[in-house]
């Protein structure tokens, strides 16, 4: 083992969207699960598709698929969850993915300004040069502090 | 010997909670913040016509004593199809009365969630948040978030052109109703 290879070497989870596959910082994934159901309900906020139950949180599903590929998805074989931060807090996010996810370690580069904004870097893998994505650019959320949040009295009462 | 005295769990508190329809979609409201239900047949006697441009959800004020309550279309409010409502909930300490189809039963919540902040647009006023009930995910509905103080202030001078054929013909239930899609 060369001890100057890993020095900027990070774990990341490589998911596929259709064709393509990504690459997200394994310490911003809760976990991995499979589709069950998905509660409409109405909103204005595009990409946000409904949100499923998952151990006691309601998630959110974002599907990213348009923004990255240019296409939704027609099949979805898992969510991935990712901890998407809003400011000092953080929360699930739901992202539909084709296929399986592969943990790996590599080195990454950093995104540049040509880069859109939900690129945080680059990595190499296999011969392919792949984008990580950077879930709080991604995935939609308040602009600025929330201001129009209403005051939940009874949030987290059970606990 | 002394013993701990035993450490009380924090009370579980609960809410009533009434779960309506609106064009086949589920929502929660609390039962405190719901002052009466009516029929739309009941009110339509006290009904008169209102029109504000650009705030299609409203089409009918109702007269109670020295109050006006403004009946806004949940359908139209939360981008839904339209269909033809049935009762109104009249909104305690809102101007709001509320034209929706109907109430699917009462019940109880014992958490109520905040909603996710990636819903980061004008749900956030929509809603108090998102309970789980019956393995459902269920909206509670705020009160206050079915009209803006400019869309209050737009109402109150907005003219109201079917008032004295409305109250003269009292029984025209189709006042309120909604014309279906």
């Amino acid at each position: 083992m060369n001890p100057r290879n890993d020095l900027g070497s990070q774990s990341f989870v490589l998911l596929r969207l259709g064709d393509r596959r990504f690459a997200m910082v394994a310490s911003q994934i809760a976990e991995l699960v499979a589709p069950s159901r998905v509660f409409r309900f109405p909103h204005r906020t595009e990409s946000v598709e409904g949100v499923i139950l998952r151990r006691g949180r309601i998630v959110p599903v974002c599907d990213v698929s348009e923004k990255l590929i240019g296409k939704n998805l027609l099949t979805r074989r898992f969510y991935l969850i990712a901890v998407r931060n809003y400011g000092a807090k953080s929360e699930w996010v739901a992202l539909p993915v084709t296929g399986e996810c592969e943990l790996i370690a590599a080195e990454m580069s950093p995104a540049t300004e040509a880069d859109a904004p939900y690129v945080a870097g680059w990595i190499s893998h296999d011969g392919n040069v792949i984008e990580v994505l950077n879930i709080d650019a991604l995935t939609p959320g308040p602009v600025s502090a929330p201001s129009v949040c209403v005051p939940l009295e009874m949030q987290e009462a059970a606990t | 010997m002394q013993f701990p005295a035993p450490s009380k769990s924090p009370a579980l508190r609960t809410e009533q909670i009434i779960l309506f329809r609106v064009s086949g979609q589920l929502f929660a409201v609390s039962s405190g913040s719901v002052q009466e239900v009516r029929s739309v047949d009941s009110l339509a006697g006290s009904a008169a016509e209102i029109t504000a441009p650009g705030l299609k959800k409203v089409r009918h004020i109702v007269r109670r004593g020295d109050k006006s309550l403004f009946v806004v279309n949940a359908a139209l409010h939360f981008g839904l199809p339209v269909t033809s409502g049935l009762l109104v909930f009249v909104l305690r300490r809102t101007r709001t009365a509320l034209l929706i189809d109907g109430i699917e039963k009462m019940s109880t919540m014992t958490r109520l969630q905040a909603l996710p902040q990636a819903f980061c647009n004008e749900e956030r006023t929509w809603y108090r948040g998102v309970t789980a009930l019956d393995q459902n995910v269920i909206p509670v509905v705020n009160p206050e978030g079915f009209l803006t103080s400019e869309e209050i202030a737009l109402l109150e001078h907005s003219p109201t052109p079917g008032a004295s054929s409305v109250k003269a013909a009292g029984s025209s239930i189709g006042s309120i109703h909604e014309p279906a899609e």
